[in-house]
């Protein structure tokens, strides 16, 4: 590669190559080409992606001739829409659950250094890196009757009798926001990283505290990651199947558990379809919101 | 925060500031640290701290047919997954960054958005038009959702590549008389290796560690590591799935870390 550059480097070769770089087909594939490479692509998508969730919600409006009865059951019936009100409940707590114990490390991990950096960021990956199964299962073994929180709230005799820790909708929140706190470290890491030291140290030379430096300066300038990482986070929470469905109970009944049920176990595809569509529009509304927030805070980058 | 001068002149703060990451720092690494004492415990039921230790239970999950098909059908999906998806999104990553595409940006999101919809009603949708075809337990049926599900990973990976890597060499070599087959194969290929090996990882590991679509479209015969691991953790918990948790640990371990390593080289590629 070096040495690529050190040949082109003569000026009678520059000269040639500024023409090339001029004309805008040598540093651009032709369109023909660019088709053609994303064409398998493409058709995996399409095949793989949008006809078969196309056919799910499509369904869910032609029994066999136009109908709406399916979402007028979601919206009629109390059942479901407490389901619905819940999902988003759960995922709002995971949420701010993720913020509130996300920011500190996010925070730590932006202003440490050398091997103290390394060793949070090792216990941040570590998780993201782990199968979800594996943490669901970890959950279970922690929160169960005679698991280890229960036994060791008994030996220092906080409680006598094991308390109900697991399928309930606390045991669900805490597995949730186990597995996705780092995507909430991530984003906010990466703008805390961004503020330039100066700001902060300008601050504390004109006299403000180490709080009010945190709450005046890091924290707002640190928001665009925070509003990345709260979506995302949100986002995920809303349509997550593996932990509630492994961790809660009937009583903690999810949008996506209660999807799966209405497929594996009652077959009813126009209802899943149905509850599907609900999902992805309450889903993609908070995706416009996010890909607004990214570019505020891509444009925050420009300008930092 | 650690920094000698704050820590003399806020002691308290400090201190509760550390504790306060310490125990943040617990509650991340709690489960998976949990996994490994319990996979090497004498009883058959879960028992912490263990009183004895065997490797009985990894003995057991090698031993037991069933695990071993459906690690084995993982590993089989998991490899086809990563050399159709990396193939699929280095060409589509190309094309994306470097090509003349019509409607370009809703391509991009296009290809974004089987990140972002809920997996669960991915894995419905395929389970309706998989179950007619007899694609369900299948290995080609498993080849096409993982392979939609990874290579929106490789096109993010080497797009980041592509982007790093500058066009004038490639131009050089253009000018020197390759032609364009050339130059990707011997300029542009080999500088965005590091970011297509990545993407590769990424893609191995989005297969082999999915689960919402796999627990839908597996089969009696084509069942994947995890969907057996679901089956076995809601009906009986034994410490044969603490075993086979912490032999997934190691794997995504030591495969992550050959990702950072990946990417330091193409850091330093710059």
């Amino acid at each position: 590669m070096s040495d690529i550059s050190a040949r082109s480097s003569p000026s009678p070769v520059m000269t040639r190559l500024r023409s090339v770089l001029a004309s805008p087909s040598a540093h651009r594939y032709s369109t023909a080409l660019s088709l053609g490479l994303i064409a398998p692509w493409l058709l995996l998508l399409v095949l793989g992606f949008v006809y078969p969730v196309a056919k799910l919600l499509a369904g869910s409006l032609f029994d066999p001739g136009f109908t709406l009865v399916h979402y007028q059951r979601i919206f009629e019936q109390p059942l479901y829409l407490k389901i619905l009100w819940r999902t988003i409940q759960i995922a709002f707590a995971v949420t701010v659950a993720a913020f509130v114990l996300g920011y500190p490390i996010a925070y730590a991990m932006a202003r440490l250094s050398g091997r103290w950096a390394i060793i949070v960021a090792a216990c941040v990956l570590i998780p993201l890196w782990t199968s979800i199964l594996v943490r669901s299962y970890a959950w279970i073994v922690l929160l169960q009757r005679n698991g280890l929180v229960n036994n060791l709230l008994t030996e220092i005799g906080v409680i006598s009798e094991p308390l109900r820790l697991i399928y309930t909708e606390g045991a669900v929140i805490v597995a949730m926001t186990h597995v996705l706190l780092p995507f909430m470290i991530l984003p906010v890491f990466s703008t805390v990283r961004s503020i330039p030291d100066e700001l902060p140290k300008a601050a504390l030379n004109l006299g403000a505290g180490r709080m009010t430096v945190f709450l005046k300066v890091i924290l707002p300038l640190s928001l665009p990651g925070v509003f990345a990482g709260a979506l995302i986070t949100f986002i995920l929470a809303l349509g997550f199947y593996i932990t509630p469905a492994l961790v809660g109970g009937p009583s903690t009944l999810m949008m996506a558990t209660l999807i799966g049920q209405q497929t594996t176990a009652l077959l009813n595809w126009p209802f899943a379809g149905a509850l599907s569509a609900v999902l992805l529009v309450v889903t993609l509304v908070l995706a416009v919101a996010f890909r607004r927030a990214l570019a505020f805070s891509r444009g925050f980058h420009d300008v930092g | 925060m650690g920094n000698a001068p704050s820590a003399s002149r806020l002691p308290l703060a400090a201190i509760a500031f550390t504790v306060i990451i310490g125990a943040i720092l617990f509650f991340l690494m709690l489960p998976t640290l949990v996994v490994i004492p319990m996979s090497l415990g004498t009883a058959n039921y879960i028992e912490f701290p263990p009183s004895g230790l065997t490797l009985r239970w990894y003995v057991e999950y090698l031993q037991d047919p069933e695990w071993v098909r459906a690690t084995l059908f993982s590993l089989r999906v998991a490899l086809a997954t990563t050399l159709t998806a990396t193939l699929i999104g280095t060409l589509a990553a190309i094309a994306l960054v470097r090509g003349e595409l019509p409607g370009k940006s809703f391509i991009q999101a296009m290809t974004l958005s089987p990140m972002v919809i809920p997996h669960i009603v991915i894995a419905v949708a395929l389970f309706l038009v998989f179950a007619p075809l007899r694609l369900t337990g299948n290995f080609f049926g498993f080849l096409i959702a993982h392979t939609m599900l990874a290579v929106p990973y490789v096109v993010l990976t080497v797009s980041a590549a592509l982007q790093r890597f500058d066009v004038t060499l490639e131009l050089a070599a253009l000018n020197c008389g390759a032609n364009r087959v050339q130059a990707f194969l011997r300029v542009v290929l080999p500088n965005i290796l590091p970011g297509v090996a990545a993407g590769g990882i990424f893609a191995f590991l989005t297969s082999f560690d999915e689960a919402t679509v796999a627990f839908f479209i597996s089969g009696i015969e084509g069942k994947t590591i995890t969907r057996k691991m679901f089956e076995d953790i809601d009906f009986n918990l034994t410490p044969v799935i603490a075993a086979v948790s912490t032999v997934l640990v190691s794997a995504s371990l030591i495969l992550m870390a050959g990702v950072q390593l990946l990417q330091s080289r193409q850091a330093g590629k710059r």
